[in-house]
């Protein structure tokens, strides 16, 4: 291509890999070495403090092997029981965005003005204010004298103290909160994208409101699902902010995988085995990660 | 019939609409009225006699002020500069050198940052930064959170330089500039905007993060405002609740205005899965 031969004239390969070799320094220091390093460390018996930390052991597949001890790892605060609360955090969290961005999304369709603004703001700020603050306000929220026992005592409703009775649907509810904003804007451009001829064409042809959604605005927006509902699965399967609320309490009922490893490596200063979650948790990653990249190539071989 | 049907649609648009802002907005209401309050508690009601007490208060608590107006400056500061100027640089080279698997080194390396994240990732990093000797550094921060940032900022910033005609740079090389020169004068000045850009998105994203300095920084005297905040409500007893608010309102404040400033210049930008 022209355009290619032209590149090495505008700038000799010494000067362009000079300018890259920061990059290179970065990428490789803190995300190629970590990601090789936490592998060996994971088959040590290595702590941060005493003999594992001055001399650490290798130790073979021990600390995987605890972690799928088919005896304990359903125990309360044990690996496998933070497997199944993570799903089940996962995909309430994954249900809740989707179907509330996607109606977000649909109902200011062709929609302008200020009232769509304010809705869009609120979201997008809910999104993007700095986590501990928007942890603090919910734990006033959430309280039981707080803002939604209160609206709930106005209905007549029950009021639960939701962070001690429901601790998982609390952290559900606050991650939904946080993370709608997301797939409501990816909707909402994919939605826009959309030609107004095709819906004038269905309501000549006298489709209802179902019938357009599920046969011209779904098929447009397919592509945008997927990307949703992989990230969002990817993001929140990470995500550490339910700590600031619960600190993965109580008993251990919202110890989600993040929470779990920050407590295995840095409160039991455990290193050998919390890398060796670390390992799995990336590896879980990496297969989100692949079938996101997948599912992408495979979109523009179609389209 | 069809006003029938064009009132109840009306009217579950309606509710619908309502019901969103209303749980969208109510968690934010007491983080906007409690910092006005004489007296808070964590229930919500309009402050019937508003003062400014508690954010004097603030300002007379040395912790809580050098955390926000020191520590976080600096932290976020120092990684958007170092974010950007790196990405920037490394974005240039990428769109106009030939080398081998250049296209896809940024998807590579987006892949391994959605990867290598979170606490997880934070069991070598710790390591890693105790070996440099930067626990409990600015340094050791800054360093982690431009070496999470940069394989977006490379993405975006890519993006922005491809967009650029290299005519002027050809003009710049006939007319006897060496190539330091061309970078200098020609090719820094023209992605401005795209830096501009990278720079805001980087320090949004150090400013509000909690997990990173959690883990690197051990003293008060170096944290940043999302850990002061977060040791306010937590550890210090009995927390003074209107301090914590209005210390949170202020600490919310820089985003706030520049999300409104990024959305009144260019309307939000939004590159799928990018956050401001």
């Amino acid at each position: 291509m022209p355009s290619e031969l032209q590149d090495d004239i505008l700038l000799t390969r010494r000067t362009g890999l000079t300018l890259l070799s920061p990059t290179f320094v970065f990428v490789g220091l803190f995300l190629l070495f970590p990601f090789a390093w936490v592998v060996v460390i994971s088959f040590t018996d290595r702590t941060l403090l005493g003999a594992g930390a001055a001399n650490p052991q290798f130790i073979g597949l021990d600390n995987f092997r605890q972690l799928f001890d088919t005896q304990t790892w359903m125990h309360s605060g044990e690996f496998g029981r933070s497997l199944v609360l993570t799903s089940y955090f996962v995909i309430a969290s994954l249900a809740g965005q989707v179907t509330l961005g996607l109606g977000i999304a649909l109902a200011f369709h062709r929609r302008k003005g200020l009232l769509r603004e304010t809705i869009f703001t609120l979201v997008t700020l809910a999104w993007i204010l700095p986590e501990t603050a928007i942890a603090f306000t919910w734990t006033s929220f959430l309280d039981p004298s707080g803002t939604l026992n209160t609206f709930l005592a106005a209905l007549g409703l029950p009021q639960p103290d939701w962070l001690l009775d429901a601790p998982m649907a609390s952290i559900v509810m606050f991650n939904i909160w946080r993370g709608t904003a997301f797939s409501m804007l990816l909707f909402s451009a994919a939605l826009g994208n959309v030609r107004p001829s095709y819906l004038e064409t269905a309501d000549v042809l006298g489709a209802n409101a179902w019938q357009r959604f599920r046969d011209i605005l779904l098929p447009m927006i397919r592509p945008q699902l997927t990307t949703a509902i992989i990230l969002v699965t990817l993001w929140t399967f990470n995500v550490f902010t339910p700590f600031l609320l619960t600190q993965g309490g109580p008993a251990f009922r919202t110890d989600i995988m993040a929470i779990h490893t920050y407590r295995i490596a840095f409160r039991y200063f455990e290193f050998g085995l919390g890398s060796a979650i670390a390992v799995i948790v990336m590896l879980i990653n990496f297969v989100l990660a692949a079938i996101y990249l997948f599912a992408l190539k495979r979109g523009e071989a179609t389209r | 019939m069809n006003l029938v049907r064009f009132v109840v649609v009306r009217i579950a648009f309606a509710s619908f609409v309502a019901g969103i802002a209303a749980a969208f907005a109510l968690p934010l209401l007491w983080l906007i009225l409690a910092p006005f309050h004489d007296q808070a508690t964590l229930s919500v009601s309009l402050p019937t006699h508003p003062t400014l007490d508690n954010f004097r208060d603030v300002f007379g608590n040395t912790f809580a002020v050098r955390a926000l107006f020191v520590n976080s400056v600096i932290q976020a500061a120092g990684a958007m500069v170092l974010t950007t100027l790196v990405a920037t640089l490394g974005a240039y080279a990428l769109s106009r050198i030939r080398l081998p698997g250049r296209d896809i080194f940024v998807y590579v390396l987006i892949l391994f940052s959605s990867v290598v994240t979170g606490s997880a990732a934070m069991v070598p990093i710790f390591l890693l930064v105790y070996r440099m000797g930067l626990i409990d550094q600015h340094l050791g921060v800054i360093l982690v959170f431009t070496g999470g940032l940069i394989p977006v900022a490379l993405f975006i910033m890519r993006d922005f330089m491809q967009s650029i005609p290299r005519s002027y740079e050809e003009s710049a090389l006939v007319n006897g500039a060496n190539q330091w020169q061309m970078l200098r004068d020609v090719v820094l000045p023209m992605t401005r905007s795209g830096m501009m850009v990278i720079g805001i998105w980087a320090f949004v994203n150090v400013w509000g993060s909690f997990l990173i300095p959690f883990i690197l920084l051990r003293s008060p005297e170096r944290m940043p405002a999302a850990t002061a905040t977060y040791s306010f409500y937590t550890e210090a007893g009995t927390p003074v609740i209107t301090l914590v608010s209005a210390y949170a309102l202020l600490y919310v404040l820089p985003v706030l205005i520049l999300y409104l400033f990024v959305n009144w210049k260019y309307g939000f930008q939004f590159f799928g899965g990018i956050k401001a």
